[in-house]
């Protein structure tokens, strides 16, 4: 009788890159289900364009590799990819714009790269990053958050759809009329106009915690985020250095003048921070891999995005201060390997 | 019975031992030939003391240890010594291995190993060991590590402690477990001569918290023996908690250094089946010719443990536990993390052979197809020597030798748990294990070219200095001759 063989161990966990992908997506959901609350079916839009515009580039770029397209489609990492970015633009923003920022995302930020595992940068965040540079207004056109007694811009289906697609609103409104800044480039242009904390942030787009909405928002990503944890997908080190590195920044320059510095909550319930923290920098291919190198890594990421809001020209830091910290990610594994069983402590 | 810290990296998984552990231990079925491989143990292969066509008989020995580590052999049968030539054996899947095949003539003739012993203690240490070396003990964990040359590299000046490993943390071998149930008393014997031999002051016992009748047995052999030196030290049941540098972490919270053994923080480990051997050689002058081997897996009608005739077939034992069954598809030596994998049963038990595991598609659980790292470290969480998996991974391709180095290859204990856990399917302990060889050959060439470079430079130097002594000596020479014509 001749039996096959195969190596050791013979025995392994029902693991797939596909599963972790699709548990971040479904920890995804509550953020998705809120701002689409809160902004309109816009995002859903964004997010299948983002969707297809991924898995066809990913098809092309692996056919171009003469790779096997199946089990790299089916991995979900492209998916994930286009939802993030879809959460970083304007639910209103016209179509090529999520389609150019994945295309390049996927070609150049992963496959010229050498595609899952071994892109340096977290593709999305360069896709948003050359949409950022390239498209700065485009990027700006955020909608004000529901409940702001302004029901007359209410868009329908169609009409978002329409606005995405075609670049055109309803004859009735204009972009002017529709668009808000997001609560964080509100603060910034209310306080470089001179104004006092208290007054730039009466505005009706700011609610109790941070911005209206976002709020709500934030807080459905960290319970996605929390849900990461306790699936064992993400651990602690990243979301919990980066989310410190920031209230410890902002309580700083809150005690030293809290007229002209916003608060560690509203850094923490604005902007990207609970995304970042626990969708986009736990990215694991692009982050730090020890644990030691995970703590470095997302404090760095606190310490650029907070430096990057308060000071740069930027609506968020997140991005960069990502793509910042996935730049040393060589030299923190470097000099954080851990100590290995039985060598001098 | 102190329970213990637990095992930092390591998995929980399931043990799949009840399916062996049900019934006692039985004898397996004699076989016509015993086939016995000389180089069965670490170190050196034994030298033949029988030419074919001898007569031997049962315990007499048949090959004693060449010099260095190496270890006796003895033969497990009385009959004829029919050939001794290249036979495969499990442990050297590539090539047969030069073995001592012998003929049943089912007597059963006992040789009568002389210089009988009294009792241990009134022998020396020292002599204890050799003893020990003439029963052709060898350590039965799985390594085979002549038992003799580990306790005389052992000795120290107060007596090093002694471990008894009883943790068999990998799934599906029973065969410690069932030693412990139903030969505690022999354990506790071969610890008190264990003790006896190494000057120890005490013999801690390693079990898993998840053996209560075990631990009932060895406690009540303890207290029957009254030796206060042996005490049970339960350890949580994760695996690798039963490797020896895990085992000696857990219990004595103490790591052997990386270069090192055990000896060097005063800890000797042996497992509790070597125990027993020792004690049945020492008490019943019968040498290791046998062992206790778990048949089990869904792959084989009726699993059990066998007390078991070294050099006896696989498949002799397969036709003791009622056969394979229909889903019968793969065989396998050692537990499923670390098994060897095996073609066929037409290979002889050694006496490292713990377990023997006819799986089928219920106990294999096939890899998905391999996809690219994705750095999740995992990998990193679950290794119980604190090694970054995915990073040594990353470095093999192309292979890095310096990275691998810094990044611990050679540290790596094959466990198999970063592979476990991968989500991308990567046969990580299989590219570890090939990938050794590599960088061991590529240090020592290394090492080698330092060597030729320092010389290099030495010559070089030396060459400098003669050429500067010959210069100054020149012009010492034609200093006087110029002198006379200057004056």
């Amino acid at each position: 009788m001749i039996f096959p063989t195969a190596p050791a161990p013979h025995v392994v966990a029902p693991d797939s890159v596909g599963r972790v992908m699709r548990i971040v997506l479904y920890a995804l959901l509550p953020t998705v289900v809120l701002h689409v609350a809160f902004f309109g079916v816009g995002l859903l839009l964004q997010i299948a364009l983002g969707s297809a515009t991924a898995l066809v580039t990913e098809a092309v770029a692996l056919r171009l590799r003469r790779k096997p397209l199946e089990p790299f489609l089916k991995d979900g990492s492209a998916i994930v990819t286009a939802t993030l970015l879809a959460l970083c633009l304007p639910p209103l923003a016209p179509w090529w714009l999520i389609v150019s920022g994945t295309a390049f995302a996927i070609l150049l930020a992963k496959h010229l790269y050498g595609g899952l595992g071994a892109n340096p940068f977290n593709p999305a965040m360069v896709g948003y990053a050359v949409l950022l540079v390239s498209f700065p207004v485009q990027l700006l056109q955020w909608l004000p958050p529901a409940g702001m007694d302004i029901e007359h811009v209410k868009l329908t289906v169609g009409e978002t759809i329409g606005a995405i697609l075609t670049g055109s609103l309803p004859s009735r409104l204009t972009w002017d009329a529709v668009t808000s800044p997001t609560p964080l480039d509100a603060l910034r242009t209310n306080l470089k106009m001179g104004m006092t904390m208290a007054e730039a942030q009466a505005a009706p787009i700011f609610g109790t915690l941070g911005g209206r909405g976002w709020e709500w928002i934030n807080l459905a990503t960290l319970a996605g985020g929390i849900a990461l944890l306790a699936l064992r997908i993400i651990r602690w080190h990243i979301p919990v250095a980066m989310l410190s590195a920031i209230v410890v920044c902002a309580s700083l320059m809150y005690v030293v003048d809290p007229g002209a510095y916003a608060g560690p909550i509203f850094h923490l319930t604005s902007g990207a921070s609970l995304l970042g923290a626990f969708f986009i920098a736990t990215d694991p291919i692009s982050a730090a891999t020890s644990d030691r190198g995970r703590l470095i890594y997302g404090a760095g990421i606190g310490v650029l995005t907070y430096v990057i809001r308060t000071w740069g020209g930027y609506p968020d830091g997140v991005a960069f201060a990502v793509l910042l910290m996935n730049l040393s990610v060589p030299l923190i594994d470097r000099y954080t390997i851990p100590r290995i069983y039985g060598h001098a402590r | 019975m102190t329970s213990s810290q637990a095992l930092r990296g390591g998995l929980r998984i399931e043990a799949h031992k009840q399916r062996s552990t049900k019934h006692h231990i039985r004898t397996a079925s004699h076989s016509e030939h015993y086939v016995i491989p000389l180089d069965q143990h670490s170190g050196r292969p034994a030298l033949p003391l029988v030419k074919v066509g001898e007569h031997v008989r049962m315990y007499q020995p048949i090959a004693q240890p060449a010099p260095g580590i190496s270890a006796w052999l003895h033969a497990p049968a009385s009959g004829e010594v029919v050939a001794i030539e290249p036979r495969p054996a499990p442990h050297r899947l590539g090539a047969p291995t030069l073995s001592i095949v012998i003929a049943n003539d089912w007597c059963d003739e006992p040789f009568d190993n002389a210089a009988a012993i009294v009792s241990f203690e009134q022998i020396s240490p020292k002599e204890a060991c050799e003893h020990i070396a003439r029963g052709g003990i060898v350590g039965l964990g799985g390594a085979a590590f002549p038992t003799a040359n580990k306790l005389e590299s052992s000795l120290c000046e107060n007596g090093p402690q002694l471990l008894l490993n009883g943790a068999e943390c990998e799934p599906y071998i029973s065969c410690d477990e069932v030693l412990m149930r139903e030969r505690a008393e022999d354990i506790v014997f071969g610890a008190r001569a264990l003790l006896h031999a190494l000057c120890a002051p005490n013999c801690t016992i390693a079990i898993e918290d998840d053996v209560p009748e075990a631990q009932a047995a060895l406690v009540k052999a303890i207290d029957k023996a009254g030796d206060s030196r042996i005490r049970i030290r339960v350890v949580p049941a994760i695996y690798p908690a039963g490797g020896e540098r895990q085992l000696i972490a857990t219990v004595f919270d103490a790591e052997v250094p990386h270069d090192g053994l055990p000896a060097d923080i005063g800890v000797v480990c042996q497992n509790v089946g070597t125990a027993a051997a020792i004690a049945r050689w020492l008490r019943d002058r019968q040498p290791l010719v046998s062992r206790i081997v778990t048949v089990t897996g869904d792959g084989v009608r009726d699993a059990t443990n066998l007390e078991t005739r070294i050099g006896t077939p696989f498949a002799s034992l397969i036709a003791d536990c009622g056969g394979y069954t229909e889903r019968m598809s793969r065989l396998i030596m050692g537990g499923s993390m670390m098994g060897t994998p095996l073609p066929h049963d037409d290979l002889p038990v050694i006496k490292a052979t713990n377990c023997i595991v006819a799986a089928s598609a219920l106990d294999l659980q096939p890899r998905g197809p391999e996809m690219p790292c994705i750095r999740c470290g995992a990998c990193s969480q679950v290794c119980p020597a604190f090694l970054l998996p995915q990073q040594l991974y990353w470095y093999l391709q192309p292979f890095n030798g310096e990275q691998l180095e810094r990044h611990g290859l050679l540290d790596c204990i094959e466990c198999g748990c970063c592979d476990y856990v991968c989500p991308s399917q990567i046969p990580l302990a299989e590219r570890f294990r090939e990938s050794k060889p590599l960088l061991i050959r590529e240090l020592d060439s290394r090492h080698n070219a330092d060597a030729a470079r320092a010389r290099f430079y030495a010559r070089n130097e030396r060459l400098e200095r003669l050429e500067a002594e010959h210069r100054a000596k020149l012009a010492e020479k034609r200093r006087p001759k110029s002198e006379p014509s200057s004056s």
